[in-house]
């Protein structure tokens, strides 16, 4: 059982709205996962959280075996000491919809100084990361550029060789390509693609792209309300849907 | 304490002449804002121009310089005016030129969509300055004037030396007589202070009021 | 009504009055790092979990914006001896500015720091920098830029503040113009030369504000 990410009865709201609703998932280490569903269903939530970026109001999350979030009705919830969520967040790396690049560094800067300051290679060791990772993403000769003079899609590639500098177990794409023009996407969904060739990397990917859902994962989820109403392997998802509400998506997403 | 208690009266007739100056210089400052303001925002040159500098002139001075100037050089030139005077004139100029620059940019802030829709309705420059540019205009001047009310009855405190016995004359003053500043500037801190918040305070209350029926439902 | 400016008079005592301006600039240097230090101060107070310093820093912003300059002035010119400090006029006033005008950085500081785009924070924690280092490399960086506008129009306010230390016998500009005045009895030079000196040199301040502006944006692009 190489259980690397487990949601048990996890409920979670802002407010008023309930954006989790007994909500439990697992993951096995290596899956390629996406989550498709329409907005405020819930799935850049669930990245937030397995990110703990965002804590829970019920249930229990863990991550590698290990307890990230654990909350009860009633009472608050538990908070992981500091020294615990920074063992947590090594295990997870993360790619945002608007990128997050730092812009007072240039590209390498972005990719090579969580390795220095957090991992503590020296700058030289964490440079030579950075370099190879960008020559790995085609951003060799981008080094020295500040994210403002870069494209949607160089910037975004910048951003997944970032979040790879760390070594993570699970990488998160949070609508990665979301905010891109379309001709910008395929660079980026060529990276993803390579990504997805890993054996040992869980990626879990939220997009409203069925595109991008198609070309990476192995199983695809269809998250609406909070809660999963269906979940299969793409093929099967997407062109034979068996819920209700997926063919409803699925459709006005097509026409769209 | 004894001291204060004992130069109550000198406290508050400081007081007095700190509000009056206060409330004065800034109803001139504000007629002045308004006519400079408007004359900023305006196309025609002949508006613009001598608005502009009038306002970058009066906000590159300092203030004391001006109350200094109008107190000791305004007499040469034959004009002879009440310390009271030199200070509502030296303080109003000044902050009339800031406010300048809050009313210009408060109108300009209003949406273009709202001029459009007055073009469409045929009215005049004037008419929709007065209907539809300035009320919204107002709205947004409030917490900036309220900055610059505070801002100016902090300024006050500069006409204690042309002669004129505000707070800040007393003060120094009753110091020089009894040598407890400590006790003395102590409470003249706190009185700046509440006045400061009574001002901020009602002018919160002004703002809300003339903002009544724009904002949605719930106060968020 | 003819207006008696003598020309050569004020040639005369335009040395005088030029070392006056030079104090004055100097205190407005003085006041304006010290402005930097106590708006981070105060800044950091305010952001403190420990609710009795955030509760502490709010109260003495407010003092400290809501009270005007002279009284300040005076407070540490007279309190301050008696608690067994004793400070040159010219520190004095350095403090007072440096005080006075650190709770408007303190909050050009927060405004500055809470508009930074909350994405930014999301990758520095995704990413597993500590505070210290987030706020280092990649905050801080990030803040010099719109910090500017605010910190220039701060220098250049204490600038126009300097004459309010004319109060405690601090020999800047306005205290060498009234002395000039006092022992000639000629007041129309002195006054309105110091009158137009502090003119260009809060313009002469926001040019190079200005100029300074442009370099930092130059280093970034």
């Amino acid at each position: 059982m190489s259980e690397m990410i487990a949601f048990d009865k996890v409920s979670k709201r802002f407010g008023d709205t309930v954006v989790l609703d007994d909500f439990s998932f697992t993951l096995n280490r290596g899956d390629k996962v996406a989550i498709i569903g329409p907005s405020g269903s819930g799935k850049s939530t669930l990245l937030r959280i397995i990110m703990a970026l965002d804590g829970i109001d019920n249930g229990k999350v863990s991550l590698n075996g290990e307890p990230l979030w654990h909350a009860s009705a009633g009472k608050n919830l538990i908070v992981p000491s500091r020294k615990h969520l920074h063992r947590m967040r090594s295990l997870v790396g993360m790619v945002f919809q608007n990128f997050n690049l730092f812009p007072n560094l240039t590209a390498l800067g972005n990719v090579a100084t969580a390795p220095h300051l957090v991992l503590g290679l020296s700058r030289r060791d964490a440079e030579a990361r950075g370099r190879a990772l960008l020559e790995q993403v085609g951003l060799g000769d981008k080094l020295d550029q500040y994210p403002a003079t870069l494209s949607g899609g160089q910037q975004q590639r910048v951003a997944i060789a970032r979040a790879m500098a760390l070594e993570p177990k699970i990488m998160l794409f949070d609508e990665a390509t979301s905010a891109l023009d379309p001709e910008r996407v395929g660079e980026v969904l060529e990276v993803m693609r390579v990504l997805a060739d890993e054996r040992d990397l869980t990626i879990v990917v939220v997009t409203h792209q069925i595109g991008v859902a198609r070309a990476i994962a192995d199983r695809i989820c269809f998250m609406e309300n909070g809660k999963i109403l269906e979940q299969g392997a793409p093929a099967a998802l997407l062109d034979a849907p068996q819920n209700d509400r997926t063919r409803a998506f699925l459709r006005a997403v097509h026409l769209s | 304490m004894e001291v204060v208690w004992a130069y109550r009266f000198e406290f508050l007739s400081g007081l007095w002449w700190t509000v009056r100056l206060a409330v004065v210089s800034a109803l001139l400052a504000l007629v002045l804002a308004f006519i400079a303001g408007i004359a900023r925002s305006s196309r025609s040159r002949w508006l613009n121009v001598p608005a502009t500098l009038y306002v970058e002139f009066f906000r590159g001075t300092s203030a004391l310089a001006q109350l200094f100037w109008l107190f000791y050089v305004l007499p040469y030139l034959g004009i002879d005016l009440t310390p009271f005077e030199c200070g509502v004139i030296g303080l109003g100029l000044c902050f009339s030129a800031y406010g300048a620059e809050v009313v210009r940019m408060c109108i300009d802030a209003v949406p273009q969509g709202q001029l459009d829709a007055a073009a469409a309705l045929n009215l005049g420059r004037a008419q929709t300055l007065r209907v539809v540019v300035l009320p919204e205009a107002m709205i947004m001047m409030m917490p900036l004037f309220n900055n610059l009310l505070i801002e100016l009855i902090k300024a006050t405190s500069l006409v204690s030396l042309i002669t004129i016995p505000d707070l800040a004359f007393q003060a120094k003053s009753i110091i020089s007589k009894t040598y407890q500043s400590g006790a003395v500037l102590l409470v003249t801190l706190l009185m700046y202070l509440l006045i400061s918040l009574l001002v901020s305070s009602s002018m919160r209350k002004l703002e809300r009021l003339l903002s009544r029926g724009r904002r949605l439902g719930s106060d968020r | 009504m003819t207006l008696d400016f003598s020309w050569s008079f004020a040639a005369q005592i335009s040395p005088a009055l030029a070392r006056g301006a030079g104090v004055a600039f100097i205190a407005a240097i003085g006041g304006f790092f010290v402005a930097l230090l106590v708006g981070a101060v105060l800044a950091g107070l305010q952001r403190s979990k420990r609710w009795w310093l955030a509760l502490t820093g709010r109260w003495l912003m407010e003092l400290l914006r809501s009270t005007p300059l002279l009284i300040q002035v005076y407070f540490l010119f007279f309190v301050l001896p008696g608690w067994g400090i004793v400070l040159e006029p010219v520190t004095t006033g350095v403090v007072a500015l440096g005080l006075y005008h650190g709770a408007y950085v303190a909050e050009a500081y927060r405004a500055v720091l809470d508009n930074l785009p909350a994405g930014q924070w999301d990758a520095a924690h995704s990413l597993r920098f500590s505070r210290y280092h987030a706020y280092r490399y990649l905050m801080l960086p990030q803040m010099v830029l719109p910090l500017t506008p605010a910190l220039g129009n701060t220098f250049i306010t204490m600038l126009k503040d300097t004459p309010i230390l004319a109060a405690v016998s601090v020999p800047e500009l306005m205290f060498a113009a009234n002395d000039v005045g006092a022992q000639s009895f000629r007041y129309v030079e002195p006054i309105t030369l110091a009158a137009l000196a502090y003119l260009f040199m809060s313009g002469v301040a926001a040019l190079v504000v200005w100029l300074l502006r442009n370099w930092i944006k130059g280093r970034y692009q």
